[in-house]
């Protein structure tokens, strides 16, 4: 996922000359293929990730482009201040790119655990979050950063992933886009996103549950429409994420099914389960499977 | 007009803001005056009719809670000819925040949260070096600023990266939010831990303008090295009940010390 995104930025870079990359001294063997080619359009910041955000901000204000990729909570929750009232107050062209979403570097510790981004950042102004499944939509989420106007925030798994999505035909995500990944028999849908989702289509598969499964790549804006018509179709929702269960996808989903509801935009108020991690720290050290099943992210 | 002009004009307005909206922070921008005056008087190029052209040079205020010195330079030199600056500061629904906020024209960045402004001054110096462009980049910082990580952080970068578009000016009045400097987290010796950071260091009166516009024309000059200004100031100055004194950081005067304040500003033309 990670080699997609950078090269989806690289071939983006050729024809945006805005586009500049920061790095906060992470990136090794990894962001060579954007550095090779556009030295001049690429800092590393050090070990510093209040600056990087600082620094982005200045980058931005003289009309750059900016992308700005670390791990796990470095670019975010280490330097939320500067985020909130840098980046997303003076609503600045930069996104923040972190690696390792979720458990993908479960046995580095809950240092490398990114499982409460989607909370803190999806409440700033200005601000939304892209959560791609697979390297398609690594792809896709890349390319529609690279072009929105404003703050974003890219959570990519690591390297390795699945691709999911073998034939799909979208050439653009539209913002909000919800992607239908199976249709199943029964009435039950699982809505999910990041690497997660995989999991999620294993699951389906292997205990033959029969649910659909849809991959929601954005927090924020998401398609109403859409989002209708999944509560008005199935009698079961189930939201599947990687993140704590305060604040989460899980959250957004039935904040918007509230909303909804209160708007007469649906007659019934969906069924909505949601599966997360328990709020609780993983301690021990364990792959991202493993940390997986103790938090217990179970579809049945 | 004359620096010591603006200066007194400033240190008027500012005062006549804390009086009657009873607003804080009064110390910190009589300290923060005479250097601002001298950098409105000919050395920030920026035209107030046009303040977002691109060719100006650029000032980053990190110490927004000291707004009242800025909105007051601002409006003396014709930035605010939109806006009525006494009638509209703090009022709601204005954008006069007793913090400063760029969306009021001739200010960059919106500030009140300390160890902001000198990084993002960073990525503007490093953009304009980058784009080949030869304006200008300042940052004030409060010296309590130098207690925040980030502000270390920016300043490594600077030193990094050679930024002699920057100039970075101290207002190093010695007293912050709850204490004297040097007894809540001491900053000394100050000068020579930025000449070891690779700052060319200049250490000046902040209230003798003589010095400021020496100093902020050796700024504009060709430099190999980022300075740093240490401007050593008063807090409260010009007003001698208000001079270093920790009170003047939260109090707004009554009418008898409004008066008073007056008239010493006066007498120092």
């Amino acid at each position: 996922m990670r080699t997609n995104f950078i090269n989806s930025l690289s071939n983006l870079a050729v024809k945006d000359k805005k586009i500049f990359l920061l790095c906060g001294d992470l990136g090794f063997s990894v962001l060579e293929e954007f550095i090779d080619q556009f030295p001049d359009r690429f800092l590393n910041l050090g070990v510093s990730e209040q600056n990087m955000s600082l620094v982005a901000s200045g980058l931005a204000m003289e009309g750059y482009n900016v992308f700005v990729y670390s791990i796990g909570n470095f670019p975010t929750l280490r330097a939320m201040e500067q985020v909130r009232y840098d980046i997303c107050y003076h609503n600045l062209n930069v996104t923040l790119v972190s690696v390792g979403g979720g458990y993908a570097y479960g046995s580095l510790g809950p240092s490398h655990h990114s499982t409460e981004d989607f909370a803190m950042l999806r409440s700033l102004p200005n601000m939304l979050l892209g959560a791609p499944a697979d390297p398609v939509e690594a792809n896709l989420i890349t390319s529609f950063f690279a072009k929105r106007k404003g703050p974003g925030y890219i959570r990519l798994n690591k390297s390795g992933e699945p691709k999911i999505h073998k034939d799909l035909s979208i050439k653009e995500l539209k913002p909000g886009e919800i992607i239908r990944v199976i249709k199943g028999e029964e009435k039950v849908a699982v809505l999910s996103n990041s690497a997660i989702l995989g999991e999620a289509l294993s699951q389906i598969k292997n205990k033959s549950l029969g649910y659909s499964l849809y991959s929601c790549p954005f927090i924020g804006l998401i398609d109403k429409d859409q989002l209708k018509k999944i509560f008005n179709h199935y009698e079961r929702i189930i939201t599947f994420e990687e993140h704590q269960r305060s604040g989460g996808f899980g959250s957004y989903i039935l904040e918007e099914a509230n909303d909804l509801f209160l708007d007469k935009e649906i007659k019934k108020f969906p069924v909505l389960e949601r599966i997360a991690v328990p709020d609780v720290f993983q301690s021990v050290s364990g792959s991202q499977e493993f940390l997986r099943e103790l938090s217990k992210l179970e579809l049945n | 007009m004359k620096s010591v002009q603006l200066a007194q004009k400033v240190r008027l307005k500012a005062l006549e803001l804390c009086y009657k909206k009873n607003a804080s922070h009064l110390g910190g921008s009589l300290s923060i005056a005479d250097v601002l005056a001298v950098l409105y008087s000919g050395f920030l190029e920026i035209d107030p009719k046009d303040p977002d052209n691109r060719s100006r040079d650029r000032l980053f205020y990190g110490k927004g809670h000291a707004c009242t010195a800025l909105y007051a330079v601002l409006d003396e030199c014709g930035f605010l000819r939109d806006y009525n600056l006494v009638e509209d500061f703090i009022k709601d629904g204005t954008f006069f925040t007793a913090h400063v906020s760029h969306h009021l024209p001739g200010i960059e960045l919106s500030t009140g949260s300390l160890g902001h402004a000198l990084g993002v001054a960073c990525g503007v110096s490093k953009a304009l070096k980058l784009k080949g462009q030869k304006n200008h980049v300042f940052s004030i910082v409060s010296d309590g600023e130098l207690d925040e990580g980030s502000t270390w952080e920016a300043l490594l970068f600077a030193s990094h990266h050679k930024l002699n578009n920057l100039t970075i000016i101290v207002d190093f009045n010695k007293i912050q939010s709850f204490g004297n400097v040097e007894d809540v987290l001491n900053l000394e010796p100050l000068k020579s831990k930025m000449d070891s950071f690779g700052f060319e260091c200049l250490d000046i009166d902040g209230h003798n303008h003589k010095e400021i516009s020496s100093s902020l024309k050796y700024a504009k000059s060709e430099r190999v090295k980022p300075l740093v200004i240490l401007a050593n100031t008063i807090k409260g100055k010009g007003v001698s009940f208000m001079e270093n004194q920790l009170l003047w950081h939260y109090k707004s005067p009554d009418k008898k010390q409004y008066e008073q304040a007056i008239r010493e500003i006066k007498s120092k033309s």
